[in-house]
């Protein structure tokens, strides 16, 4: 029993030690560039993936062996240097929601990447020479490669601390960390540092990844299953704090093995709910600071909203009845995608409706469209409820996850709010996923059709027309009526707002909820349309998918997430009929479109 | 040695200086007057490229310096002391003086820890102390033996007696003074006009934006007519 328990720790420092790996990168980069690095689980990946080709085409032994890992944590680096040089280096002025958005693009990249050099299979590699065997304590077996991580683990913590310690390279890194335009006034060229946090940074990504080969198989999945929990690693200890990292990797390692054994079924959920709780008592996290001064805006700075042009009403009229009738003469599969759209069109209104007039930012927005789907499969299945009742039901349903989690959401700001509302879609997708008995799991809920007279496909397209354009009309009724006005107010001065007697918190609250409402109702719509849910449908990709068509559109313009809704489902759909490698397109889009128009489509137009 | 001329600056749409023009020789300390709020800081900071000028020049040592970025404008000589010191609290005395350090520039004595310990001396025992746990007089000290340590040829302080109890203003302007002697060009902004008059040789008077006033130190002592216009509250 003991020995059990010992060995329970013992794992749990193992995961420990591979999570710090990873986080130590991720907050040593964060600290320094401000740059929350969503590629840095893809650098993860791909050092578990060189790890493997090095491991299986060099001769065995200990030198090759671990000369590779070494050698794909250096690559790894090398390829950051390449990122940061390239792309990041040309946004660090950016509003910090690009700049995640830029990195996720080159999430995608490196995953097509990854997908066309190494194929979809799983991969496994060969054990670590020596090293296959197990230690027993107190009777109980341990792996003899879990020691030696742990070991690494110190040892790398060690070097780390003495590398900022005693290392003049150290000590700018420390006081860029605090305040990186005093570090620049003092005459140190930042771009030096930059890069070189980005090479440290990236090489224990990739030397983490690397060092999982032995233990797990290498999968494509692996980028954004480890930069979620990387992200509660580096938040719960404090962005930019390597001691907090390793503080709450610990923590989290602890927690995971030993929550194992006593809530089998919620492992994933409890990670996030201590992220969460963690971020309401300690805004910055365990050891963190909050930031000197200077704070970034998340969101782009716009002219104010404005009702449509009287042309503008012409155009919007002259579209919503061609659209309407539309399903008169369209084939079957341009229905399909016109029903995408207008569910897209719900979506990403839903969004906008808290980032544009509320300005606060969501990761974690599929959470809410998700709720409402599987709120209606699982009324279908559980209860054999008829579609209606299960379409009036879904809104409530996401309207009081929205009102739950957003009453924790918007009591923070910037990347904090961002990385709590993302940990709460975790939750709710980790639900989804993990809770298989009442979900299904990974399979998901099937046969969530509508009754026969919602069969066929124009009469779906009506109905998702109108629900979709009504829900989105409603929205904007919302921002233009005084409870908008009062929005805006909070979002362009608290100060201001409260002092007019506007409860600002409460005001944010309520926004939230009934965004998430709406998106729950996009969700169960979404449901019927595809006659079955999945745990994906609340998972990160979908998250950014709303965040793209609202940026697309321009954060700032009520028409906006319209035309970026229609714009995005439009290339997205286009791109996987053209191309296996869509991913990478999209991903390249998304960093160009960074790069070369920060304001969005809708933008575009404004400034033409 | 730095000369500005007609410099314009904002802060977003906010048009804050309006036209600056100002020399400062060498080895002189010109003393840069004003109210709060007219504008000290931010003359500062443009020369500093920390907010970039949006028109007018700024000269250093025969140079156009305005658009480089701050760590070249620091590269090039010019030190820059910020009025809110901006300490590295979780650095200790060392480490943020090492920060600031730049290779030895020609034809100057290079400075080093022990040679800022000499101006400051109670810097001195406190070496390994991080600058969060230090009183105000001392990290003011800290902060110029920060900028000291890029072995600048021009430093810009900004009011470095603000919040200082009077004791400790007059370390401050000993300090001054024998930066000055050691032939340092300082150019200090600062409404406390004890201090400023106990240690300028030079002054000008900014309000608004652009400067309503420029002369030698003598002058504006005599000038009481000036003073009381554009000094007292
Ligand atoms: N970051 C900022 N954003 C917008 N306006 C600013 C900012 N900093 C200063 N200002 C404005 O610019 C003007 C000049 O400020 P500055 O700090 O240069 O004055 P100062 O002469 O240094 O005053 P003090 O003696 O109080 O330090 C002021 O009106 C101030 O309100
Ligand atoms: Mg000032």
């Amino acid at each position: 029993m003991l020995g059990n328990l010992v060995v329970q720790a013992l794992s749990g420092l193992a995961s420990a030690a591979s999570l710090f790996l990873v986080s130590a990168g991720l907050t040593v980069i964060f600290g320094v560039t401000r740059i929350v690095n969503f590629a840095h689980g893809s650098f993860y990946m791909l050092g578990a993936y060189l790890g493997w080709t090095l491991a299986t085409n060099l001769p065995r032994g200990h030198v090759p062996f671990w000369g590779g890992v070494v050698l794909a944590a250096v690559i790894v680096g090398l390829v950051g240097v390449v990122v940061e040089l390239l792309l990041l280096r040309r946004i660090y002025k950016a509003p910090e929601l690009f700049q995640l958005l830029a990195t996720f693009g080159v999430v995608l990249v490196v995953q097509d990447a990854a997908l066309w050099i190494w194929g979809p299979q799983d991969l496994l590699g060969p054990r670590a020479p020596g090293l296959r065997g197990a230690v027993y304590i107190l009777d109980s077996r341990f792996p003899l490669y879990d020691l030696v991580l742990i070991g690494i683990g110190i040892a790398v913590f060690l070097l780390l601390w003495l590398l900022f310690q005693r290392t003049r390279f150290g000590i700018l890194v420390r006081a860029a960390t605090a305040d990186r335009e005093m570090v620049g006034a003092l005459g140190v060229n930042q771009r030096l540092l930059f890069t070189g946090v980005f090479f440290l940074g990236s090489a224990l990504a990739g030397l983490a990844g690397a060092l999982q080969v032995p233990r797990e198989s290498v999968n494509l999945q692996m980028d954004l299953a480890i930069i979620a929990e990387a992200f509660v690693v580096v938040v719960v200890g404090g962005l930019g704090s390597l001691p907090g990292a390793a503080l709450a990797a610990l923590l989290l390692g602890q927690m995971q093995a030993f929550g194992i054994l006593v809530f089998p079924q919620i492992t994933l959920v409890l990670v996030f709910l201590v992220m969460a709780a963690v971020l309401v008592v300690r805004p910055y996290g365990l050891l963190g600071r909050a930031p000197a001064g200077h704070a970034a805006s998340l969101a782009p700075v716009e002219p104010p909203i404005a009702p449509l042009s009287p042309r503008g009403r012409l155009v919007a009229g002259v579209a919503l009845v061609l659209a309407l009738l539309a399903p008169l003469v369209l084939a079957d599969y341009a229905l399909v995608v016109m029903t995408e759209i207008c569910l897209a069109i719900l979506f990403a209104a839903t969004l906008h409706f808290i980032m544009g007039p509320g300005g606060m930012a969501s990761f974690g927005h599929a959470a809410y469209f998700g709720i409402g789907a599987y709120a209606a499969a699982l009324l279908v299945k559980h209860l054999a409820a008829p579609m209606e009742l299960s379409l009036l039901a879904a809104p409530f349903a996401a309207g009081i996850a929205g009102l739950a989690f957003g009453w924790f959401c918007v009591r923070l700001s910037g990347v904090y709010a961002a990385m709590l509302t993302m940990a709460f879609a975790q939750i709710a997708w980790s639900t989804a996923f993990q809770w298989v008995d009442f979900t299904g799991g990974d399979n998901g809920i099937l046969g969530v059709w509508p009754p026969a007279w919602a069969v066929p496909k124009p009469v779906q397209a009506w109905g998702t027309l109108i629900l979709c354009l009504g829900g989105a009309f409603l929205l904007r009724r919302a921002i233009f009526a005084p409870f908008g006005a009062a929005l805006r107010a909070q979002r362009d001065s608290v100060l201001r707002a409260e002092a007019i007697g506007i409860d600002t918190m409460r005001i944010r609250w309520f926004a939230f909820a009934i965004a998430a409402a709406f998106a729950g109702l996009a969700g169960a719509l979404f449901a019927f349309t595809k006659g079955s849910v999945f745990p994906t449908y609340m998972a990160i990709p979908r998250s950014i998918d709303g965040l793209m068509m609202v940026l697309l559109g321009g954060v700032q313009t009520v028409t906006g997430p319209i035309l970026g809704a229609i714009a995005y489902t439009g290339l997205h759909e286009q791109l996987m009929r053209v191309t296996e490698l869509w991913r990478a397109v999209l991903g390249a889009i998304i960093i160009a479109l960074v790069l070369f128009f920060p304001r969005g489509l809708a933008g575009l137009g404004a400034r033409s | 040695m730095l000369r500005l001329s007609d410099l314009h600056a904002h802060y977003g749409r906010a048009h804050i200086l309006q036209g600056v023009s100002l020399h400062v020789r060498p080895g002189e300390v010109h003393v840069l007057l004003g109210r709060n709020g007219a504008g000290k800081s931010t003359t500062m900071k443009a020369i500093m490229g920390l907010v970039p000028p949006t028109s007018g020049g700024v000269e250093f040592l025969g140079q156009p310096i305005a658009g480089l970025e701050p760590f070249e404008v620091a590269r090039r000589g010019l030190g820059y002391v910020p009025e809110e010191r901006r300490v590295f609290a979780e650095l200790t005395v060392a480490e943020n003086l090492e920060v600031g350090r730049q290779k030895p520039r020609e034809g100057l004595a290079p400075w080093s820890v022990e040679r800022i310990c000499g101006v400051f001396p109670s810097l001195a025992a406190m070496l390994k102390r991080p600058g969060g746990r230090m009183s105000g007089g001392e990290q003011q000290m800290l902060t110029i033996g920060r900028t000291l340590m890029g072995n600048p040829r021009l430093v810009l302080l900004d009011e470095p007696s603000e919040g200082l109890a009077p004791v400790i203003v007059d370390r401050m302007a000993d300090a001054v003074r024998a930066l000055r002697a050691e032939g340092m060009s300082i150019l200090l902004s600062e409404q406390n006009w004890h201090f400023a008059s106990r240690v300028g040789d030079a002054a000008s008077i900014i309000e608004k934006g652009a400067i309503v006033w420029r002369g030698s130190m003598a002058e504006l002592l005599a000038d009481e007519a000036a003073r009381g216009r554009y000094l007292t509250v």
